[in-house]
């Protein structure tokens, strides 16, 4: 395991818990009828996230899928131009334009997030062919999750970056559901070892709540994938908490007895914490680093809060680079 | 000017854009090969001017057949500082990747607020009237009109296919080109130097007073052909080549048909919701004051190209369908029972 510089080590704890209170808090304006339409948080997957966006450099790409608020916060994107795009503020992210499914922040790297699951994954791709073609060091990391590993685009995606060794990390973050579908009553074989098919590496993260553990194989591959060695795919073994999408009522009988509560016990936030005060982080610093979180997210929303609605007067911008072309 | 055919206009175009900026790259199956005669200067690998040696494999690159894959990975690269070109040879090989044009390349720009830049153009090969049976014989633009976000040319001579080929390719915006085979082998005077045809204007392939026609990519040539043999008997007919689909030069066709009063639309695609359902709306909601007999299209029928060439030869415009058209719209007899495909 690489040693870690102690703000490193502090950065990684803030960010993921930067994405559980941003989620939080999501969760309870949908509730509340303050974002419209629903989100799906990443709340249970913090360490996955993080672990995966701070093994790239500042002008890597990365794109993600519909349990997205996570990608562009771990990657440094500021929270509230995040918060206002899913309040579907004028100051939004994308102007207002996308919502909690189409988030990105190019500023950071993040080309995008998909509704359709593992329509996104060729966008890396082709993120990491540019990097090759142009040859400026950069590399691209697609998120996808256990469901889209299932999907014909992911092998298309990973045979291409294969045969013409692109700079590509494919992350899956295998949360074991597809909605209510447990992921291997639909799934075939272990998804890390289809790379080997594709003559790549295959690395299964088991302790996908363990940030440092997800850390160091993503450092792994993306040095591999830097050096001009190709791609990797990397499946990091995780939970999500809540349901699929806030506001879905589908109880708990889709999921083993017991399971969630066994997954709580090792949060990666709690598991984090314990790990920093072994390593000498104090109490205080530590309790500073949730209230930080948690002021940057009143900010965030007193900043959505405070912005105005698009006017219908942009509603076509942006659809084409000239205003004549939209009819 | 030089003479070049159809396709050679595209390989010059392409061959100029790839001079120009080294962020054009070509990708696709078959195109280190030369395959289809637009990335190479000749029959043979050797031949002066072909496009793997001139330009490497980093920028020549053949891809798997994995249409979905190769559409979405232009899509990134186009967001990242590429210019790519991918040639995707058949158009009904874009259903594969369908989720990749509707969902990403016409959408991305728009959902990310502006972020996105995707300067890509995809071109394919409508090889229709060439008995090659119904996977091979698709006539699809006009789905694709239906997903705003595209733009769509549809060139129908050497000139313009080389002219809105530039134009396409320094674009930002995601251009598809549908190219029909038909017309491959089209020859014409074509100016060697560097020119670009903007998008959106359309081209008056004649000019006439008595009725317009407006048509679309291998019915052009037979449009023309009509109205000269049309003109033997006295009846002006002007013929409007929108060649780019989306954006449609609406002034263009407006003007005309305000001026002839009278209006055939043709094209080979399927008739319902196809470009003429497009056109015919246009001029009835916008003029139809100026109307002095129904509009008539002359499209595909809406079924499945068969295979066979006594069948397939009947499916599309001909000069005889648009002459018959033109007739009727001018209240000529007919010259014989009018096909059923009009």
């Amino acid at each position: 395991m690489a040693e870690l510089a102690h703000d490193t080590l502090r950065e990684m704890q803030l960010r993921m818990l930067r994405i559980r209170a941003f989620d939080e808090r999501a969760s309870k304006m949908v509730k509340r009828g303050h974002i419209p339409g629903t989100v799906h948080t990443s709340i249970g997957q913090e360490a996955q996230v993080v672990g995966a966006t701070m093994a790239l450099g500042a002008g890597d790409y990365m794109s993600g899928n519909h349990r997205s608020h996570g990608h562009p916060i771990g990657k440094g994107s500021p929270l509230g131009p995040l918060m206002a795009e899913l309040a579907g503020k004028a100051t939004g992210v994308c102007k207002g334009k996308g919502g909690s499914l189409h988030l990105a922040d190019f500023a950071v790297g993040s080309l995008g997030e998909s509704g359709i699951v593992g329509s996104s994954i060729p966008i890396a791709n082709g993120a990491a062919l540019s990097s090759k073609v142009l040859n400026n060091g950069k590399v691209a990391l697609a998120f996808f999750g256990d469901g889209a590993a299932n999907q014909g685009v992911l092998y298309e995606s990973m045979n291409m970056a294969g045969v013409w060794d692109l700079p590509m990390i494919f992350l899956c973050e295998n949360n074991q559901y597809a909605l209510s579908t447990p992921a291997h009553t639909v799934t075939s074989g272990v998804i890390s070892q289809r790379a080997a098919g594709f003559g790549m590496p295959g690395i299964r993260v088991e302790e996908g709540q363990d940030v440092l553990a997800v850390y160091d194989a993503v450092s792994e591959a993306v040095a591999r994938a830097r050096a001009g060695d190709g791609p990797t795919l990397v499946e990091v073994m995780t939970y999500r908490y809540n349901e699929h999408s806030e506001g879905l009522r589908l109880g708990t009988d889709y999921r083993d007895a017991g399971e969630r509560e066994a997954w709580l016990k090792k949060d990666p936030i709690i598991l984090f914490r314990h790990y920093l005060a072994s390593q000498g982080f104090s109490d205080d610093e530590l309790d500073g680093l949730q209230a930080t979180a948690l002021a940057e997210v009143d900010a965030a929303v007193a900043f959505s809060d405070a912005s105005p609605y698009p006017d219908l007067s942009v509603a076509f911008d942006d659809l084409y680079t000239d205003k004549e072309s939209a009819a | 000017m030089t003479v070049m055919s159809y396709l050679g206009a595209i390989g010059a175009a392409q061959r100029e854009a790839m001079d120009a900026d080294e962020r054009v790259i070509i990708i696709g199956e078959d195109v280190e090969a030369n395959v289809y005669g637009t990335t190479g200067g000749g029959k043979s690998r050797s031949d002066k001017g072909d496009f793997l040696q001139r330009y490497g494999k980093n920028r020549i690159r053949n891809t798997p057949i994995s249409e979905e894959g190769i559409v979405g990975a232009a899509a990134g690269a186009a967001m990242t500082g590429l210019r790519p070109i991918v040639d995707l040879s058949y158009s009904s090989f874009l259903y594969m990747a369908m989720d990749q044009f509707v969902n990403q390349v016409a959408k991305n720009r728009y959902m990310f607020g502006g972020q996105a830049s995707m300067p890509v153009v995809f071109r394919s090969a409508m090889f229709y009237g060439l008995n090659t049976g119904a996977h091979h014989s698709d006539r699809p633009y006009p789905m694709f009109m239906n997903v705003p976000g595209l733009k769509i040319i549809a060139p129908a001579t050497p000139s313009d296919a080389k002219g809105l080929l530039r134009s396409a390719v320094d674009s930002d915006d995601p251009i598809l080109s549908f190219e029909a085979c038909l017309l491959w082998s089209a020859k014409e005077d074509v100016d060697e130097n560097e020119f670009w045809i903007p998008l959106g204007v359309a081209r008056t392939a004649r000019e006439g007073t008595d009725v317009t026609v407006v048509a679309i990519s291998s019915s052009v040539p037979e449009a023309v052909a009509a109205a000269e043999e049309l003109a033997q008997e006295g009846v002006s007919v002007e013929v409007i080549d929108p060649r780019t689909l989306v954006p449609l030069d609406r002034d263009a066709i407006l003007r005309s048909v305000a001026k002839t009063g009278r209006l055939v639309v043709a094209e080979p695609a399927h008739r319902t919701c196809g470009a003429a359902a497009e056109i015919s709306a246009l001029v009835a909601e916008e003029i139809f004051d100026s109307l002095k007999a129904p509009i008539i299209r002359v499209t595909a029928p809406d079924m499945q190209i068969p295979f066979s060439p006594s069948l397939e030869k009947q499916m599309y415009p001909t000069k005889a369908t648009i002459a018959a058209a033109i007739r009727r719209v001018v209240d000529l007899p007919a010259l014989q029972p009018v096909a059923a495909a009009v």
